[in-house]
């Protein structure tokens, strides 16, 4: 995947990046008009398909609410670069099927408007318009297999599939 | 192995569990609301099963846009209660409801021991009975519905001791606060907070409830204390089902032990726009607010209502003040009337609300303008929180918010009784 960075700071939390005035809505096309728009009013201006979201610590702190990773995916971001992700917010990503990487380097040393290229399965990230690049932090075991059966939905119907056999 | 750690073992096949491994749970109580619920019912269907794995170890509780606020809410709201009709789980409506954090211990449905994931961050509550409680997203939700188990990755510990003795109108909201304005928002994230010392031995329930709700907001996956005779007696006339009280070994192992003394601890108060900017109250300086919420799954139990109205007792709420007071559950509301706080409050200038978690997420029932102020006694005070982005929030204690809407602007309840 490749995409135009939009770079963020700390402990950016799910009230802004989906206010509760619109958790009243669960469609991720009708969240996604209304993503980050508290903190950052171009966002939804300038993001295109494919592009990547970028911040330092503490992605996604706050409240459970799914509606958050929904609302990213739904406006077109293909995955979220971070230094770190609050805990129940990276459960939902990886859940509903929206990729996360961990990598300090790469959030050091990316600009707003960086051109990244990302490889999923080896966890490498590409600076295009700097020419660097990073390896993000491998996923534990459980999580890539999580990953790979497609989530968490995939994965327990094939467990409950295995009990049933 | 920690309180955590033991809990957690308990639950799956294994005699010991350790930091860092990933192990299946079994769950005791599962949990989701009104704005939670519809996803993963949503999710829940694609699983493909037709039945839930034990609808009484399913609750449903309509708590944060009701009484439907608009036809989407109201839309919400019944999707969950044809849910659990069709299911036969547990379902709380209005008439029964409560916020949700306050109503299930009331309610007897969490025990010491249990494993209780909910689709809402603020789960991490039910710790104060020395339980595992911890939240999680929809999906989450829908698989443990079909499964009754749970994937989770064992937290390490951290151990925060309260030495010393408390000031006056200091509580469990001010330690908390305080806890969380010194290791950061994200001082605790993926591990447990285990709370200990002789000062927590001191708090009432309601003191530890709002304790253990506030982990979440230091990151933590749960917040926990051992059981004692005060667990005990709160959950005496309440049980319905055994249950196992778990310690800590006497070599358990903590990723960090944090020494608090806390004799010198103003009440504090969180300044806008992080939980973890707490500051105290004599270093708040002089802010105006326009509104007052007392309430919520951290502090709508009786104690806060009981120290709201001591305060304000023969007082006024400020004109320019909106001082708005929400009971978090029905029995709260009813022990409140008969024991006539609501009457002080409704004589002072406040107005009460039926239990709803509306204004704290900026849903219903004291929604901000833009550069409006509020002293509130909820648990986050991120931009946009309450209303518009350009208001702003302050975290406190029922006291110091009680105080501050008869002042009108933020001040300690010493200033006006002393």
């Amino acid at each position: 995947m490749k995409g135009k960075v939009h770079k963020y700071g700390a402990d950016v939390n799910t009230d802004v990046i989906i206010p509760a005035r619109y958790l009243s809505l669960s469609e991720p096309a009708e969240l996604a008009e209304h993503c980050m728009e508290d903190i950052d009013k171009d966002f939804l201006k300038t993001v295109q398909p494919g592009d990547i979201m970028m911040a330092t610590t503490n992605f996604g702190c706050g409240s459970s609410r799914e509606h958050a990773p929904l609302a990213i995916k739904a406006s077109g971001i293909s995955c979220v670069i971070a230094k770190s992700f609050a805990r129940i917010f990276f459960r939902n990503a990886i859940n509903i099927g929206l990729p996360l990487l961990e990598c300090e380097e790469a959030v050091d040393k990316t600009e707003a408007g960086d051109i990244l290229e990302v490889d999923l399965s080896s966890g490498k990230i590409k600076n295009l318009t700097s020419g660097i690049e990073f390896t993000a932090r491998p996923y534990p075991d459980f999580m890539a297999e999580l990953i790979s059966t497609g989530g968490l939905i995939e994965h327990t119907k094939q467990r409950l599939a295995g009990r049933r056999s | 192995m920690t309180l955590v750690e033991k809990i957690l073992a308990a639950h799956t096949d294994r005699k010991e569990v350790s930091p860092g491994e990933f192990v299946n749970v079994t769950v005791d109580l599962i949990l989701a609301n009104d704005i939670t619920a519809p996803i993963a019912i949503k999710e829940f269907q694609r699983i493909g099963v037709s039945k839930v794995f034990d609808p009484k170890k399913i609750v449903m509780v309509a708590d944060h846009f009701v009484p439907n606020k608009d036809i989407a809410s109201a839309e919400q709201a019944k999707l969950m209660r044809d849910f659990c009709r069709q299911h036969e789980t547990l379902h709380f409506d209005v008439g029964q409801m409560g916020i949700e954090h306050v109503l299930l211990p009331e309610q007897g449905l969490v025990l010491p021991g249990d494993v209780v994931i909910g689709a809402d961050s603020h789960t991490c509550t039910y710790g104060a009975l020395g339980a595992f409680a911890t939240g999680m997203g929809s999906t989450d939700i829908a698989a443990a519905m079909a499964t009754g188990d749970i994937w989770m990755k064992v937290p390490p510990t951290i151990k925060l001791v309260y030495h010393g003795s408390l000031r006056k109108w200091v509580g469990g909201k001010d330690l908390i606060l305080y806890t969380i304005g010194d290791i950061g928002i994200d001082g605790a994230l993926y591990s447990a907070m285990e709370f200990a010392g002789k000062v927590v031995d001191t708090l009432s329930m309601d003191g530890r409830f709002t304790m253990a709700n506030m982990a979440i907001e230091a990151g933590a996956k749960a917040g926990i204390f051992r059981v004692d005779n005060k667990t005990q007696l709160y959950i005496k006339s309440r049980v319905e089902r055994p249950y196992n009280v778990y310690e800590p070994d006497n070599d358990a192992e903590y990723s960090q032990v944090i020494e608090y003394d806390v004799s010198d601890i103003e009440p504090q108060v969180a300044l806008p726009h992080s939980p973890a900017n707490a500051k105290p109250i004599s270093q708040v300086g002089d802010v105006e607010i326009d509104q007052a919420v007392i309430g919520s799954c951290t502090n709508g139990r009786l104690e806060d209502l009981r120290i709201a109205a001591q305060v304000l007792k023969g007082r006024a709420v400020h004109p320019r003040v909106r001082c708005i007071i929400i009971p978090g559950t029905q029995q709260i509301y009813l022990d409140a009337l008969t024991g006539g706080i609501i009457e002080t409050f409704i004589k002072a200038g406040a107005v009460v609300s039926t239990p709803t978690c509306g204004p704290c997420l900026g849903g219903y029932m004291g929604v901000l303008a833009a550069g409006e102020c509020c002293i509130s006694t909820t648990n986050r005070n991120f931009v946009g929180r309450m209303g518009s982005p350009k208001s702003e929030v302050y975290l406190a204690s029922p006291a110091v918010a009680a105080a501050s809407a008869v002042m009108g602007r933020i001040t300690s309840p010493d200033e006006i009784s002393g």
